[in-house]
């Protein structure tokens, strides 16, 4: 993918290199291992992610990114919008637990010797409770999706462990967020499904100024 | 980074059960690992992480347990059911058995009716998906999957049953993060990350039926290792 592809310059900029057809090939290769099992895949997906540049420098600014977004979302538009109820206590909890993750990802950038991207400016098309709630199921379920498909071309076990321990969070936001819908708090059932950034960039890049 | 895994004395993998039912070693070293996790900071792991070796920002370094995570590859001796990959599949699918057990005994106690009752037998099937799948990786990988262990489970009262499914769900999240850093195969890491957030989601809709935080953890879900993660299923193995 190049960067001409992608549905928002500030999202480009830190382009994860390679990750989106890694990912491509690994879902493919899943599959492929759903029949075969994954020893018959193994060394073809490993051979498609040596291939990818990897960066997790990279990875990590584009969470970092969806983070400030996330962040950005409970905090400011949650209080425009005006909350109430269990919404609101999530709103404000969720809101927090973002800015967390915001803070763990710009320090861990750093400490990769990289340089945390700016906070882009959002906006996001919410004016009631209902359609707050709406969009933040795509917003947390987008989440998971986004690391749970960026995880594998990670190269660090410390960045690993920091991008497992943040998507385990994301997930069970979207749960209290979708139970709070009246919707599934599985909508994918019994495996979420990894998202490409391609995908991840149609839902997040739109709200993006 | 030290981790607790180099302590552990490997036990003969077929006999685990058998292992986890008479050793009360594993439920001592279970009750003195959680207390000091309780005082975990995901600040100062952060910062280990990469390699700082500033602790000042959190005061609570020096206690942080070391996340499995950090562990090198070869930690395959801290794992009775196996070495890399297959191991690791084969201790999740013993985590997976027990929690399908489980679901399947509650939805048959009756206890929970309407969209309640409709929720957990969803999530016993999901749980079932999962031990099929992971049934599939480790066969298709050459491996022969761990047996079926016998689970006995109390489910007399539907406050109890909730509170215990919260416990187990938020103890299957942490396991599997607790192995996502040893996974070798890219194929094997999606497949277990796809697998841990529904383990997520689970815990975090069993919290809003037991009245208690959906993110128990806060912002940042800690890591189980593999003896912590077996001493606490150890009452639950028949």
């Amino acid at each position: 993918m190049t960067n001409h592809d992608l549905a928002n310059p500030q999202l480009a900029a830190c382009e994860v290199h390679g990750v989106t057809r890694g990912a491509f090939i690994l879902r493919g290769a899943l599959a492929a291992g759903a029949v075969y099992g994954t020893a018959a895949v193994g060394p073809f997906v490993s051979q498609a992610f040596a291939q990818t540049g990897g960066g997790d420098v990279d990875i990590l600014n584009f969470a970092l990114t969806l983070e400030y977004l996330e962040a950005d979302f409970y905090t400011v538009k949650g209080k425009q919008v005006g909350l109430s109820g269990q919404a609101k206590a999530y709103a404000t909890q969720f809101g927090e637990e973002e800015a967390a993750h915001v803070s763990a990802l710009e320090a861990a950038i750093k400490q990769l010797g990289g340089t945390p991207v700016k906070k882009p400016k959002f906006s996001f098309p919410a004016t009631s409770q209902s359609s707050f709630l709406a969009l933040a199921s795509v917003l947390e379920n987008t989440g998971v999706g986004a690391y749970n498909g960026a995880a594998p071309s990670i190269s660090s076990k410390m960045v690993l462990a920091a991008a497992g321990s943040i998507v385990q969070v994301e997930a069970r936001h979207a749960a209290a967020i979708n139970l709070l819908l009246g919707k599934s708090p599985t909508p994918t059932a019994g495996f979420d499904k990894p998202l490409t950034k391609k995908q991840v960039l149609a839902a997040a890049g739109p709200l993006i100024k | 980074m030290s981790t607790h895994s180099g302590e552990e004395s490997a036990p003969q993998p077929a006999g685990i059960v058998e292992h986890l039912v008479r050793d009360d070693v594993e439920r001592k070293r279970f009750l003195k690992m959680a207390g000091s996790a309780g005082a975990a900071s995901f600040g100062a792991f952060v910062l280990a992480a990469c390699g700082s070796s500033s602790s000042s920002s959190s005061s609570s370094s020096s206690t942080a347990p070391a996340p499995a995570t950090t562990a090198p590859p070869s930690t395959s001796g801290a794992n009775p059911f196996g070495s890399g990959d297959l191991g690791i599949l084969n201790y999740a699918l013993t985590l997976e058995y027990l929690e399908t057990e489980f679901y399947n005994k509650v939805v048959k106690a009756g206890l929970f009716s309407g969209k309640v009752g409709s929720l957990l037998k969803e999530f016993g099937s999901q749980e079932q998906s999962h031990v099929t799948a992971l049934k599939a990786a480790i066969t298709g990988a050459g491996g022969k999957p761990a047996a079926k262990p016998n689970g006995k489970f109390p489910v007399s009262s539907a406050s109890q049953v909730a509170m215990l499914a919260y416990t187990v769900e938020n103890l299957g999240a942490a396991a599997y993060l607790g192995q996502a850093g040893n996974i070798q195969s890219k194929a094997v890491l999606a497949a277990a990350l796809s697998i841990h957030s529904v383990e997520a989601r689970h815990a975090a809709t069993l919290g809003t039926l037991v009245h208690k935080s959906v993110v128990p953890d806060g912002a940042f879900a800690k890591p189980a290792d593999i003896p912590t993660v077996l001493a606490a299923v150890k009452p639950f193995l028949g």
